[in-house]
């Protein structure tokens, strides 16, 4: 459901199991205004960085750096953020309207629960979370545990949404801030983003690197064996991203100098081809 | 995987069988994606290739115990697929999924016959150690070729070829 206000700032509808695209904002009227800063998880949990992303310092640097928008891919994160949208004007009616926007998304959550609880869930979102519990080892506790997940998920964002939403405007001063739980493909939120914010899988740092973003690498210390820190301190090294940890995040954002970061050239597989080649005895090309 | 498959010559790699964990549902979606590009890009005429998938030797976080376990059920799987497929390339990039089919081309080899050779490309995310995969194939000597993607690993284990970062 995509409300239209006056002033040209849309509300898109929150959609828990995402495999439509989620519409951020018209960016008709404040494209020059419009900075969008893109927090993604991968298919991981990493509720600290989505905590750290949603701490008052980190917005206040973003802020300062001069990003409008804060859009949070959280995976099966737990932690639920502030969900803010608040217009660069701030004015009553704007508030007003947001109000019954949040009414009416968490009458559709109620609805949606209610539906959950009594006929259990069906179609995409049935298959969405039987892949997502599947993913898992196998234990009838994690079965229970995404059942309260996405139960909990449904009634924070409709209590949320009504009673926050009185307290989120104006509280975070000018940053818009909406969240997702999964996409089949990032790609469009790459291509409008102008900073990254992201967790250490290769996946995602090199489809960030690809699309040319600035990027922000934010390493899992609750994972054991991270090897991943390996790939991002390396490349951080390299000038080609920056590398911080939750605690550390405001302070990189607010230290980034974004123009002394160098572009990634993408690799190069012919050397491999030439050498398995060589080795069957295949001629050279 | 798949940025190395698009610069080896099609015709040279012919039929292809993809395997993939079971637990996976990503990666053979990816591959059957590239298998159509190629025919749309009309490099092959005609779709030979096959998707599979094999037990995994073990989840992230099982328990070791019962590793051993499911890590049989893997070989005698991959056995299996051995049998059928009769590969004279094995191609893989780990992770574990692929080390019981290394071990049984390699046993093959041993005993003489289906001769495989086996190229193991170690991921890009490891850049100063080694998997366990990239450990067990580089160090029982099984990988015909052993490709890895940043200098640091190369002058720790000098058998492997660096060929840079393939993403």
């Amino acid at each position: 459901m995509v409300v239209k206000l006056s002033g040209g700032v849309h509300f898109g509808q929150n959609r828990i199991i995402d495999n439509e695209k989620f519409e951020m904002g018209d960016t008709r009227d404040s494209v020059s205004l419009k900075r969008i800063v893109f927090v993604t998880v991968g298919t991981t949990c990493f509720d600290a960085l989505v905590k750290a992303v949603d701490t008052l310092e980190v917005k206040q640097e973003l802020t300062r750096r001069g990003y409008t928008h804060l859009l949070i891919q959280m995976g099966r994160g737990t932690y639920v953020p502030t969900k803010a949208a608040v217009s660069l004007s701030g004015s009553c009616h704007v508030f007003a309207e947001s109000l019954v926007v949040k009414f009416t998304n968490g009458i559709q959550m109620f609805v949606k629960l209610i539906k959950f609880c009594t006929t259990g869930i069906r179609g995409k979102e049935k298959d969405a979370c039987i892949s997502s519990i599947r993913n898992k080892p196998k234990s009838s506790k994690i079965g229970v545990m995404e059942f309260f997940h996405y139960r909990n998920f449904i009634g924070a964002s409709s209590v949320a949404a009504l009673t926050k939403s009185t307290l989120s405007l104006g509280e975070d001063g000018l940053m818009a801030v909406d969240y997702f739980t999964f996409s089949s493909s990032i790609a469009d939120h790459l291509r409008s983003a102008s900073l990254v914010i992201s967790h250490a899988g290769s996946g995602s740092i090199f489809e960030t690197l690809r699309h040319g973003k600035p990027l922000i690498v934010v390493v899992n210390e609750d994972l054991m064996d991270n090897h991943q820190s390996e790939l991002a301190e390396e490349l951080a090294a390299r000038k080609h991203l920056y590398c911080a940890h939750p605690q550390s995040l405001h302070q990189v954002i607010a230290g980034m100098d974004l123009e002394s970061l160098l572009p990634y050239q993408p690799g190069d597989a012919t050397p491999v081809a030439k050498l398995i080649n060589r080795f069957l005895g295949f001629p050279d090309d | 995987m798949m940025n190395l498959l698009s610069v080896l010559q099609m015709d040279r790699f012919t039929p292809r069988f993809y395997i993939a964990a079971a637990t996976d549902n990503m990666s053979l979606q990816k591959a059957r994606v590239f298998e159509d590009s190629l025919l749309h890009k009309k490099v092959i005429k005609g779709s030979s290739a096959q998707f599979m998938q094999i037990y995994r030797s073990r989840e992230v976080g099982q328990s070791y115990v019962t590793s051993v376990w499911t890590t049989l059920l893997a070989t005698t799987h991959a056995l299996w697929l051995m049998v059928k497929i009769r590969p004279q390339v094995v191609l893989c990039n780990g992770p574990g999924t692929c080390i019981p089919l290394c071990v049984i081309a390699f046993l093959f080899k041993v005993i003489g016959i289906r001769w495989s050779s086996i190229f193991y490309v170690e991921s890009i995310a490891r850049v100063k150690r080694l998997s366990l995969s990239g450990l067990l194939l580089y160090k029982l000597c099984i990988a015909d070729q052993f490709f890895v993607q940043w200098p640091q690993l190369q002058r720790k284990y000098p058998r492997a070829h660096y060929v840079g970062c393939l993403m």
